[in-house]
């Protein structure tokens, strides 16, 4: 196998992989905290997406776009939140699931609406356009490094809100026991609307720096949601730690999968059979590794409850 | 003595099963109270309803001169009512410094208040362990943390529900030392506990419960007298 090809698939799985913990740090903390199945989580990304690549038109400035995107994104987060969500958080999942899927949908129309029906283009910033040689033979698009290091160091600012600030302390209690922490005095709904703009935010940021990678366009959201609850299943509901190790496993079997799954198996099956079966199987790769977790790890590898 | 906290005539229940038929209960201002019955009586309910946990469905329940019966637990808990639950309901995933740190302040506005040093010098045990996670911990060193988590809150009122259960004898007697350490210090306790004896010497006054009524309610001095009581009430 070339170690070359090996090398960029990695980083490409990392680079997913830490783009999708963005969305699933939002996720797990809104499941974890209020109980509560936000479908339209994918759709703050798309909203993210398409402010991004509004602003980027208008501006050419790329980073302009990216801190417009997350700011606007986390208002709109907060608007819904208080004004919609929050009403939900006491009824069953099934009320929760309905509702936001209205909303999936009610955004895509609004978002055709707005910018029509085709994908918009959202550039990289010029000077990151072109690849780096990293390694003698290994040029690797400047771009995606900076995504891999926006991701990095997104992980380590969360990393410290969490686990080293009283907003962190107050968002794990809740998450582990709610009730508890609110007979203790913790305003929980008011932590809750302060991570639900921060992952909305990050929602954004996700949007934003995929956006020139994958196309901007309706329905985004939703393959990348489904991705997202994968990983926070696997990392264990309401887990920032959880999902950062969920998504960089879900990103890195789902990219590596995809390239080497289909060479492993034309080495040892029929030509014809192998290019059937290699992406098939490559694409449900992931899902075999959450029943695999949810086997031997019910709760997901870093339960936050009990 | 001032009233701390007075239930006048509370009803409660879970859906459609009524609990509570009416409970009269009162603390005074650095006084022990107890809440005694039988399990299943509705002691745990009644403090649930108190705390804002459960719904309250008629009665009234005055904090301070104030109404908080269906209050949002979290206000409850501001105005200075710090709870340690039955089972100790201790954040598992929060080290023993962050859940002292988490939810500390000077509730009742005291001059001396409870900090993490005196919380610390209080219960050695959890300086030893400041660093575990919750989970981590024995079952007498998670009551010891859920009482210093409440000690953090400064509370006008602590309240213990069964925070002897399920220790050891000799972990028992640190936990009825710190209870008689903070009664001395004049801190307004309700505890719920079965060991009448240890209740007789630590509080002033009981206040028994059956199916959801108060049968009994009086002081050390009369609970003392009457063992007739015990029997009937308590089946010591």
């Amino acid at each position: 196998m070339d170690p070359i090809l090996v090398l960029e698939q990695s980083l490409n799985g990392l680079q997913f992989g830490l783009m999708l913990f963005l969305l699933a740090a939002g996720l797990t903390l809104v499941f974890g905290i209020m109980d509560m199945i936000n479908l339209a989580h994918g759709s703050l990304y798309m909203i993210g997406a398409y402010l991004a690549a509004a602003v980027a038109m208008a501006t050419g400035s790329f980073w302009l776009a990216v801190a417009v995107a997350m700011g606007g994104t986390a208002v709109i987060g907060v608007v819904l939140e208080v004004t919609l969500l929050r009403r939900l958080y006491q009824r069953d999942h099934l009320h929760q699931v309905l509702a936001t899927f209205a909303l999936i949908l009610m955004s895509n129309e609004a978002v055709r609406m707005i910018w029509g029906p085709t994908a918009l283009a959202l550039d990289p910033p010029p000077s990151l356009a072109g690849p780096v040689e990293l390694l003698p033979g290994l040029y690797y698009p400047a771009f995606r490094l900076v995504i891999i290091g926006v991701g990095l160091l997104v992980a380590v600012l969360l990393y410290f809100l969490v686990s080293h600030t009283r907003l962190g302390m107050l968002v794990r209690a809740g998450a582990s026991n709610r009730e508890m922490a609110r007979a203790m005095g913790v305003r929980v709904s008011l932590v809750f609307t302060i991570v639900f703009a921060i992952g909305a935010a990050l929602c954004a940021l996700a949007g934003a720096m995929l956006g020139p990678l994958f196309a901007v366009q309706v329905g985004m959201g939703e393959s990348i949601l489904i991705l997202a609850f994968v990983v926070i299943v696997i990392g264990g509901i309401g887990s920032i730690r959880g999902a950062l190790v969920g998504a960089l496993l879900v990103g890195m079997v789902d990219t590596v999968g995809r390239t080497f799954l289909p060479m492993w198996l034309r080495a040892v099956l029929p030509p014809t059979v192998a290019s059937n079966l290699g992406p098939a199987l490559a694409s449900v790769l992931i899902y075999v590794l959450m029943a695999g977790v949810l086997f031997w790890r019910p709760q997901g590898l870093f339960p936050a409850r009990g | 003595m001032g009233a701390l906290l007075e239930i006048g005539q509370l009803t409660a229940g879970y859906g459609a099963t009524q609990v509570l038929f009416g409970i009269d209960l009162a603390v005074g201002e650095r006084e022990v109270t107890t809440l005694l019955g039988r399990n299943g009586m509705g002691k745990t309910t009644t403090i649930r309803t108190l705390m804002g946990l459960a719904r309250a469905t008629g009665g009234t329940i005055r904090f301070r001169g104030e109404r908080i019966d269906n209050l949002a637990p979290e206000r409850i808990a501001r105005m200075g009512l710090a709870v340690v639950p039955e089972g100790r309901q201790i954040f598992p995933n929060l080290s023993v410094e962050e859940n002292l740190r988490a939810f500390a302040g000077n509730r009742c506005a005291a001059a001396d208040p409870w900090t993490l040093d005196r919380v610390y010098a209080f219960l050695p045990r959890l300086q030893e362990r400041r660093r575990n996670m919750g989970n981590q911990l024995s079952g007498g060193e998670q009551q010891m943390l859920a009482i210093g988590r409440a000690l953090m809150t400064n509370p006008h009122l602590l309240i213990l529900d069964e925070a002897t259960e399920g220790l050891a004898p000799l972990v028992r007697e640190d936990i009825w030392q710190c209870l008689h350490t903070l009664a001395a210090q004049g801190q307004a306790i309700l505890v719920i506990d079965k060991y009448v004896t240890r209740l007789i010497a630590l509080a002033h006054r009981h206040t028994i419960i059956e199916r959801g009524r108060v049968v009994w309610s009086g002081t050390s001095a009369a609970l003392d007298a009457d063992h007739g009581v015990w029997h009937r009430y308590l089946g010591v």
